[in-house]
């Protein structure tokens, strides 16, 4: 009996190439200040390190806190197997995995947010509220984004909703399409601690969003905390290559590649973001993701006017 | 003192002390308290001890508008009542004199150590925290030892406890903070388990902090140690959810004892001291020391001496002001600016070093004129360096400007209002954010500013934003002071000698370093060396401001507001 490789490609890609992403984004805003900027493959060195290393605990935690960065990269992993890579279906998609691979990403903050109150750290305790509320202002323009897109290509999967967008849909539903393409544009910014949202290189605790709710965490902790947070980003950026770049060859290789090329395409997108704004005041940051769930909300309507599928 | 006329003098101008009128207490309070509310400024309020168990305190009141400077003296014993309640101005002060002197101003409605040291005078202590470590055997010996050992003759009240040396201890001449955090059994004490010492409120931080009750307020403690590599100092926010209601600054993490060690001068060191008193500010410190020594031995710097040390000190508000601005653009996460101010910053640092062979401007400015002569190839390649240099400046800086994201963070973000800034005394860019035209360069103008004055930059709104427009316009007009005066720099000699210092003299001077108005008042003693010289940091004045700033503000907003203050840890703990 023959292997059917194909569905494993998706999430060997996302496991092998995540770090990557992150490289891209760096190395881009570098070029931006004039300088030249960490390796590529920094976060892999990073990675690779911490794993060699010990971890400190401090005696005011508990089993939640160490329980956290495992917790979170089990479920980020879980919830690959469900992201479909451009036009290569997921590994196990099924009607409806849109929903789970949502709320698996809430379980993966949730153990985040516990293991960062678990320190009882004044600051990790702000973090872990920030980061709560505006990702339930996140959430609702990410499930209206991806009603749009279920109500276009008529399938409750993601493998579905990305392969049934086509160039074609681009002709006939284009504006629509871009409309989901900007609500998902800023959850993924929100998502993953990117300015405008959050400010990932700052050192300023009383600033930081996602940061402060993991400066307990060092070691292999903090190892699976950085490939985690990786992983996420691949997950949500590899929704959004396969809306924007709809390439569908049927070539495997071909389509890998066309999605994967959209995503450090996107990456090198955010570091330019994060290169010529400021951050948002903390105030204004749901007003942003008000906006996105706005949008999408207009997608959705437009996708319903037009009818469904073209 | 002349009847009908009240006594003032100028900055930097030695006056005899016995003319400085010496008032009841109620007058000096109401010298103090009403020249304040009719315009005055406090600029310095410290004690120094008299005769038997008494303080004198000195005030020392600025006059902006008519470039002049008023003092008066009283004499206290043990406590006199507070000037805080009717004059904010002295809060600060207040508390450095409960701690120096062990004074206790009564009324002061917050009157904590503001540098958790022991007082000059050990037998008294406003607080009456024990002298724990003199009971157990340890000798109270203050950050003055080592003056006190350079000038066994020094006359006058004896005010350190120096008991007889004991042959167990080698090294005598630490900080008694020091010696707290030293475990008794190191020094040969018998206790072989590590015990606490007790320290009796002598480490910065450990005391009361206002709190705010109630259910959902929480508090926030950040520091001392920071996540950047900044200096050391302790900030306590009582927050509503992201509100801040109040913060309470505490410092004294960098006490040197730098005060003292002045005291008993003018020495070899003590030029070094006052350059790293703040090493932000050397070239601002040592002008006001050297602007001191220089009135008080009479001698005259010659020109081009005065214009080589205003290239320095407007250099080193090029550099800081670049650099602060770059960091603020930083802490809103705009990177452009940040990565190439970062870089500019250098470029006017390394412009000081190519005056004088030191980034920050050590050695450039020496009593009797400057340490460095600028030789025409020098002022050519500096010329050229700085126009090159301003080019890249006002592209980076544009930026900020431009960028609708980085206004929206700055406007209205930490706004202080005028009224507060001049209940406080705020001085320097804090100062002039608020739309208050306070400038030493402008109002006690000293040196070559007496000839070729520089605008005051003003802006109104009190905020963020107001604080780094100040900087890029100050930027420009130093810009253009530093070219004016290398075209036209005076010939003639570098240096004159200072001779001896005039005996029982006061001498204060104010020179606007690149965080405001640095004030030096040194008094003389009968042999005319210092009896008390004191320092007073811009910061000293503006860190209160910076908890203001504060009130109502996110507590996301802190860095930021911190930034645009940009004060001195080091300048304030001297």
């Amino acid at each position: 009996m023959e292997l059917n490789w194909r569905p494993l490609i998706p999430p060997a890609a996302a496991f092998l190439l995540s770090p990557l992403l992150l490289g891209v984004i760096n190395r881009t805003k570098a070029l931006f200040a004039g300088r030249r900027g960490q390796p590529l493959l920094q976060l892999y060195f990073d990675i690779f390190k911490l794993l060699r290393k010990g971890a400190t605990y401090s005696r005011t935690t508990t089993w939640v806190f160490r329980a956290g960065p495992v917790v979170g990269l089990a479920a980020v992993m879980a919830a690959l197997a469900l992201v479909p890579l451009g036009g290569l279906a997921a590994t196990m998609p099924f009607a409806g995995d849109l929903l789970l691979f949502a709320y698996l990403l809430c379980l993966m903050r949730f153990f985040t947010v516990l293991a960062a109150l678990d320190t009882g750290s004044a600051f990790e305790g702000m973090g872990a509220s920030r980061e709560v509320l505006f990702s339930a202002l996140a959430e609702p323009a990410l499930f209206l984004a991806l009603a749009a897109l279920a109500r276009h290509s008529g399938s409750l999967s993601l493998s579905g909703m990305i392969s049934g967008v086509g160039p074609g849909s681009w002709l006939t539903q284009g504006p629509a399409l871009a409309l989901v393409a900007a609500a998902l544009g800023v959850v993924v910014l929100a998502e993953n601690a990117r300015i405008p949202v959050d400010d990932p290189n700052t050192h300023l605790e009383l600033t930081m969003i996602h940061e402060v709710m993991v400066l307990d965490h060092g070691g292999p902790d903090l190892a699976f905390i950085l490939y985690g947070s990786a992983l996420k980003l691949w997950a949500l950026l590899a929704l959004l290559a396969g809306l924007v770049v709809p390439v569908r060859t049927g070539s495997a290789a071909a389509d890998a590649a066309a999605a994967v090329g959209g995503m450090l395409l996107l990456a090198v997108g955010i570091g330019i973001v994060e290169s010529s704004m400021a951050r948002l005041r903390m105030t204004r940051v749901p007003k942003l993701l008000v906006g996105a769930l706005a949008l999408a909300a207009l997608a959705l309507v437009l996708v319903l006017r037009g009818g469904g599928r073209p | 003192m002349n009847a009908g006329r009240p006594f003032a003098f100028h900055a930097g101008q030695a006056v005899p002390r016995r003319s400085v009128p010496a008032l009841a207490f109620d007058e000096f309070r109401e010298f103090a308290v009403g020249g304040v509310e009719n315009g005055a400024r406090l600029v310095a309020l410290f004690g120094l001890p008299a005769a038997g168990d008494a303080t004198q305190l000195l005030a020392i009141l600025a006059r902006d508008g008519e470039g002049l400077l008023t003092a008066a003296t009283t004499e206290v014993g043990a406590s006199y009542r507070s000037l805080t309640p009717d004059c904010p101005q002295a809060h600060w002060f207040e508390r450095e004199i409960a701690e120096q002197s062990g004074v206790r101003p009564e009324g002061h409605p917050w009157l904590k150590p503001v540098r958790f040291h022991r007082p000059h005078c050990a037998a008294r202590d406003a607080w009456s925290r024990p002298a724990t470590l003199a009971s157990k055997g340890f000798s109270v010996l203050g950050e003055g030892a080592l003056i006190q050992a350079l000038r066994p003759e020094a006359e006058g009240p004896e005010c350190i406890t120096s008991p007889a040396p004991n042959p167990q201890e080698k090294d005598r001449n630490v900080d008694p903070r020091e010696e707290t955090l030293r475990v008794p059994s190191l020094r040969g004490a018998p206790s072989p388990k590590t015990e606490k010492p007790d320290v009796g409120g002598m480490l910065p931080g450990v005391t009361d902090f206002f709190r705010v009750e109630g259910e959902e307020v929480h508090e926030v403690a950040v520091g001392p140690v920071h996540a950047g590599v900044i200096e050391p100092g302790h900030f306590r926010f009582q927050c509503h959810g992201e509100r801040v209601f109040h913060l309470e600054i505490s410092l004294g993490y960098q006490h040197r004892g730098i005060e003292r060690a002045l005291a008993g001068g003018p020495a070899a060191r003590t030029m070094h001291y006052v350059e790293t008193a703040a090493g932000d500010t050397t070239i601002g410190h040592a002008s006001a020391c050297c602007q001191a020594l220089e009135a008080l031995s009479g001698c005259s710097v010659p020109a081009r001496a005065e214009a080589i040390r205003a290239i320095g000190l407007e250099l080193e508000r090029l550099a800081n002001h670049t650099g602060d601005l770059g960091a603020l653009a930083g802490d809103v996460g705009y990177l452009p600016t940040q990565s190439f101010c970062g870089r500019l910053r250098g470029d006017f640092l390394n412009m000081t070093a190519l005056l004088c062979g030191n980034r920050f401007g050590r050695g450039l400015v020496r009593p009797g004129g400057a340490g460095f002569d600028l030789e025409p190839a020098r002022a050519a390649e500096l010329s050229a360096r700085l126009d090159a240099t301003m080019k890249d400046v006002a592209g980076a800086v544009g930026l900020l400007w431009e960028t609708p994201s980085v206004l929206a963070r700055f406007e209205d973000t930490g706004a202080v209002p005028r009224s507060t800034a001049e209940d406080l005394g705020l001085v320097g860019v804090a100062a002039r954010g608020c739309g208050i035209e306070r400038d030493a360069r402008f109002d006690f103008p000293s040196g070559i500013y007496r000839l070729a004055q520089i605008p005051v930059s003003t802006w109104s709104s009190g905020d963020v934003f107001a604080r780094a427009w100040v900087r890029w316009l100050e930027i420009q007009r130093s810009a253009d002071f530093i070219r004016e005066q290398l075209r036209s720099l005076p010939g003639g000699a570098l240096r004159t000698e200072c001779r001896t210092l005039a005996p029982e003299s006061l001498v204060v001077s104010l020179v606007e370093g690149w965080r405001g108005e640095v004030c030096h008042a040194v008094l003389t003693d009968r042999r005319g060396h210092f009896e008390r010289y004191k320092v007073v940091d811009p910061s000293f004045r503006n860190w209160m401001g910076l908890a203001m700033a504060l009130r109502d503000q996110q507590i996301s907003d802190f860095p930021l507001c911190n930034k645009s203050f940009n004060l001195s840890y080091c300048g304030h703990d001297l």
